[in-house]
């Protein structure tokens, strides 16, 4: 799960993580007040206006309806900042991230200008390779650290956390020096990125970036722009989180699949499938490509695939409208194939069927299930090995 | 022979109780694998599946009582870390761990934990388990489809395991032993481990490898491959179409910051040998080719 950068600010700001002043609104109206605000708190009438969308790249994206404007601005009054602030708002930003589609911003971040001296990289995540959380920090702030990974891998320095104790201190301290910073600014930094790694298990994180850190004119380190990304297997110990959740930037239809516990991930092929097992959906999409298609959704039915289930996934499925054609996947295993064919029976008889549907089943009962299907009346093509079904939806939605 | 577990392998199951653990248990049994007990925590002193296996509270007790030297763990997300380092506290050798969804930060801590008892080897979390044919089934494989005989296999999949079990079955050439790895990015064995035991076991004579995108476990078993297999195998990565940051289905299964690609894998694996199957409706077909070029050779 992702949120705003605003909502990662607000929960840092509450772990002991200094963030900038600032707030977010949703009207130009809104975003006069809160920079008059700021600008009377600090005494400073630069304000940066930035769009709320989840997408990096936001400083260098261009709105559809607005193309001399950015998704990060910096002004110097309110009245600026609330006219910026309406080409922004119910306008499309496309970044580097969003694809050419872009997003629709419908909040924005207000927040006070800072007088940068030194802009760092600062992140911690999981390193799958030792099985530990790892922080990374590198002198190369605002750059994409992808690119700094690519051709100076050496800019880039880590420490691993000991799950045991904790990030301590002098690791801490070690990161400081080697990133070039003095005191006052690396006893600053070191409490920084303490408080950052406790906020990192707190709140279950699978990313916590911060890019870039600055260090401001008058020595202090602050987090100028945050990402966080959670660890979706532990949702259910932060309750809190789920009302962060903005469904507009979320995929109606993986958020439905969610609520019937599918895992679906849209695509923009025109082949549908549905299958049970991650890897074997997986390899089912690989498999519609090598015979000269594109799948049009990644969808795991899961262990259980009842009746009820099958029917909220073929729905899913059949929303899309570029959906040409579908293949059901199923490997029976412990499940018997007469239970699934029932169950795909019931399925497309309550949904309908308006494109071809070939069904691959295979296990326990394999023969009674395709008689079944074969036997349906419906539109079902049986196939008999994965290979065959992809061959034959490929070949009935050939235009 | 086989590796990880045989005929000998005593097995007690960490939520015996619940629908799923009580269900495989008696599939297990029925498959001729010694259950010889169960934990639920409360539940001590019960006994289940008709009086045939007895219920302790504790992993400890189990082992004390029944000389049990591997664990499957049916437990919710929420209590599975918590099973897993209790089974290696209680010095349980094998430890499987079926369940799917734990958060990473407690595997974060579960593994290190696992580093003081080397005595201990997890399998999985999120994996189908491990199955010997016809001698000891773990997990959640469906027991029938298996055949004794002559190929390893090792998978990220369950599913995926599955079809190259069916197949191997279908065109009669068995399996030793089939181990499912799990589809975690925190887990404990991994390819290395099973590519070294299936190596070292007389009887496994090629190795199925199936991989999926995201980290580089097939990058490290590629380098163990290179180094040290001279068995043939074949591979076969799902995912070559998947897009980017998106989590397909399993936690680990993501491309994030342009690593862990099936690109990159399915180089690395040719570079170390691999002979790679199109498709997974190939892998056993691939497997006979390879191993009967091998006897002419």
């Amino acid at each position: 799960m992702k949120i705003h950068e605003y909502q990662g600010k607000e929960l840092l700001r509450g772990l002991g993580v200094p963030v900038p002043l600032g707030g977010v609104a949703f009207t130009p109206g809104e975003v006069k007040l809160v920079a008059a605000d700021l600008i009377k708190r600090t005494g400073n009438s630069v304000v940066v206006v930035k769009s709320q969308i989840h997408a990096g790249g936001r400083g260098k994206g261009r709105f559809v309806e607005q193309p001399e404007v950015g998704g990060v601005k910096v002004v110097k009054s309110a009245e600026d900042a609330a006219q910026i602030a309406e080409k922004m708002l119910g306008n499309t930003l496309v970044t580097i991230q969003t694809g050419p589609e872009g997003k629709k911003v419908q909040r924005v971040l207000v927040e006070q200008g800072m007088n940068i001296a030194r802009e760092l990289y600062l992140a911690i995540t999981l390193d799958r390779a030792t099985g530990r959380n790892t922080v990374m920090a590198s002198t190369e702030g605002g750059m994409d650290i992808e690119e700094v990974a690519a051709h100076t891998p050496e800019k880039i320095l880590k420490e691993s956390i000991d799950p045991a104790v904790g990030l301590q201190a002098f690791q801490a301290r070690k990161l400081a020096y080697a990133l070039g910073l003095v005191d006052p600014v690396a006893p600053r930094f070191v409490k920084f990125l303490l408080a950052l790694a406790a906020a990192y298990d707190r709140l279950d994180c699978a990313l916590l970036e911060i890019n870039p850190l600055v260090v401001t004119g008058d020595d202090q380190v602050l987090a100028l722009d945050s990402k966080i990304s959670f660890d979706d297997n532990a949702t259910f110990r932060h309750r809190e989180l789920e009302e962060l959740r903005d469904p507009n930037e979320e995929d109606p239809s993986e958020l439905e699949a969610k609520n019937w516990d599918l895992s679906y991930v849209k695509l923009d092929g025109n082949i549908g499938c549905m299958v049970n097992g991650a890897g074997l959906a997986m390899a089912t999409m690989d498999i519609i490509q090598y015979v000269g298609a594109k799948p049009a959704n990644f969808l795991d039915v899961g262990g259980g695939a009842t009746a009820e289930r099958v029917t909220a996934a073929f729905k899913i499925i059949t929303r899309d409208p570029n959906v040409r054609g579908i293949l059901v996947n199923i490997f029976g295993g412990i499940m018997k194939c007469d239970t699934i064919a029932t169950g795909v029976i019931a399925a497309v008889k309550e949904v309908g069927l308006q494109v071809p549907l070939v069904v691959r089943l295979e296990g326990t009962n394999v023969e009674i299930g395709k008689k079944m299907l074969d036997e349906s009346g419906l539109a079902i093509t049986t196939a008999s090995s994965l290979r065959d079904a992809a061959t034959k939806i490929v070949e009935m939605v050939k235009p | 022979m086989s590796v990880l577990v045989d005929k000998n392998t005593r097995l007690i199951v960490q939520g015996i109780t619940g629908k799923v653990g009580l269900f495989h248990a008696e599939q297990s049994l029925a498959y001729g694998t010694q259950v010889v007990g169960g934990v639920t925590p409360g539940k001590g002193g019960e006994t289940v599946l008709g009086g045939r296996v007895p219920v302790f509270h504790t992993v400890r007790d189990a082992v004390e009582k029944t000389g049990a030297n591997a664990s499957v763990i049916f437990v919710p997300p929420p209590f599975a870390a918590d099973a897993i380092m209790e089974a290696a506290d209680a010095g349980v050798p094998l430890i499987v761990c079926i369940t799917e969804g734990i958060p990473v930060a407690d595997m974060v801590k579960a593994r290190r934990f696992l580093q003081d008892k080397p005595g201990s080897r997890l399998l999985g979390p999120n994996c189908p388990g491990v199955i010997t044919p016809k001698q000891c089934r773990i997990g959640i494989m469906p027991g029938y489809i298996h055949t004794p005989g002559r190929v390893g296999v090792v998978s990220r999949s369950g599913t995926l395991t599955y079809e190259a079990v069916h197949q191997l079955t279908t065109l009669g050439l068995g399996q030793s032993t089939a181990i499912g790895i799990g589809g975690d990015p925190v887990n404990g064995t991994n390819f290395v481990d099973c590519l070294k035991m299936f190596q070292d076991d007389p009887e496994t004579e090629g190795i199925i490898m199936i991989g999926e995108i995201g980290g580089s476990a097939e990058e490290d078993g590629a380098a163990f491959i290179r180094q040290h297999v001279t068995k043939p195998v074949v591979g076969f990565i799902a995912g070559v179409t998947a897009p980017p940051g998106k989590r397909m289905g399993h936690a680990g299964a993501i491309i994030s910051g342009g690593k862990g690609t099936a690109d990159a894998k399915l180089a690395a694996l040719r570079e170390a040998g691999v002979t790679i199957a199109d498709t997974p409706s190939d892998l056993g077909s691939t497997m006979a080719r390879v191993l009967k070029a091998k006897t002419s050779a």
